[in-house]
């Protein structure tokens, strides 16, 4: 496949991602704070985001699985994931987040079961869909061509 | 304050901002917004730390009663929720110490929170910003370190000389949503985000200029401009 091809490729496959809530404006937020200099800014922070929000799903699944659940622990951990996949762009993260710590409040121990497996799938989701953008980008980068600028009006 | 530093004889300033948060995500987001916006950063995980590194810990009350040198910071900002020390914790720290309190303190929180919003501006803080933080919150923080950012020629784009835009600090800044600054020469800071829900804060990621430059704020109502970002300056 030619480099044109596969920046529209990289576009389409992007665009998706926005279209489909995945990732929101902040993610484009990132992307400008890379350059030459940290041409690995985004790949760097979206690692950290996954190393960190494994472990809090861990944390929580432990935390929902004792006799007597802690809520406040619990809402401790979702308001990290929370902040942590917003300020990431990981947009339907951030509102399971939401939902989820909703249901903290009302101590409902089967609606944050539920909430936990929906994170969990969200996180997987949005992970599986970042390592297929940075291989597309990856294989841009590896033919000699650059990686487009977004530019989004919707 | 200034921070001069030479540079193949070349004498230049740099703002340093010591920045304060327990999330390992956006400690790195931080620094870089800081950086790429030409900013000298020291990056810390907790307000225990930031006290001890600017010398304001429990173990002293006064950090010219011995020869312990502490950071020289031009501007601290830090995130509200942490565990142990708040930011708010923080902020009443610094502001009640004679030696730190003229040091301008910006708080962050995830939580658009008017009330906590009011009582940290009540306590001092120069700012409050809605996270994730976008580079135009960054942009807007620089007008705040006008005492390094007045000699600093090209850097800071000429709006360096507002002094902090005087001692009345607006608390609806936060919901402007026009900016002098964008209208300026500077790279326009907005980012293209698409939906509403993408962030929680109620300004559009624009920035408000506190410069004497400005009439009463609200008074610029510029559209907001969706502009491709060029590289980084």
């Amino acid at each position: 496949m030619e480099v044109g091809q596969m920046q529209r490729q990289w576009l389409d496959y992007t665009r998706s991602l926005f279209i489909e809530g995945f990732l929101d404006g902040q993610f484009l937020q990132l992307e400008q704070l890379q350059d030459d200099n940290n041409p690995d800014f985004v790949v760097e922070v979206v690692s950290l985001f996954f190393q960190d929000s494994h472990k809090l799903l861990n944390d929580l699944t432990i935390a929902l699985d004792q006799k007597s659940v802690d809520f406040k622990k619990i809402d401790a951990h979702v308001h990290q994931l929370k902040g942590s996949s917003s300020s990431i762009g990981a947009q339907r993260v951030k509102n399971c987040c939401i939902a989820f710590r909703n249901f903290c409040e009302e101590q409902n121990t089967d609606a944050c079961l539920k909430c936990l497996h929906q994170v969990k799938q969200e996180c997987c989701l949005v992970k599986n869909k970042l390592e297929t953008l940075f291989r597309l980008e990856q294989q841009i980068m590896a033919a000699g061509g650059s990686i487009p600028m977004m530019e989004l009006s919707f | 304050m200034n921070r001069v530093m030479e540079r193949d004889g070349v004498v230049s300033e740099q703002v340093h901002v010591l920045a304060v948060d327990d999330s390992l995500v956006d400690r790195k987001v931080i620094e870089r917004l800081l950086k790429i916006s030409a900013c000298k950063v020291t990056v810390v995980d907790s307000g225990i730390s930031a006290l001890q590194l600017l010398g304001l810990d429990e173990q002293r009350t006064t950090s010219e009663s011995d020869d312990f040198v502490g950071l020289k910071v031009d501007l601290i900002i830090t995130d509200y929720c942490m565990p142990g020390m708040t930011g708010y914790d923080l902020l009443k720290k610094i502001k009640g110490s004679s030696t730190f309190r003229e040091i301008p303190v910006v708080i962050m929180s995830s939580e658009n929170i008017l009330p906590r919003i009011d009582r940290c501006l009540e306590e001092g803080a120069k700012d409050f910003i809605v996270k994730p933080v976008k580079l135009s919150d960054v942009k807007r923080l620089k007008n705040y370190m006008s005492t390094a950012t007045r000699e600093v020629s090209a850097a800071a784009g000429g709006f360096g000389g507002g002094g902090g835009g005087g001692g009345g600090i607006n608390k609806r800044k936060l919901s402007d949503t026009s900016t002098v600054d964008d209208m300026s020469s500077s790279p326009p800071s907005i980012s293209p985000s698409i939906t509403p829900s993408s962030s929680s804060s109620p300004s559009d990621s624009s920035s408000p200029s506190p410069s004497p430059l400005s009439s009463p704020i609200r008074a610029l109502d510029s559209p907001i401009r969706r502009l491709k970002m060029s590289s980084a300056d």
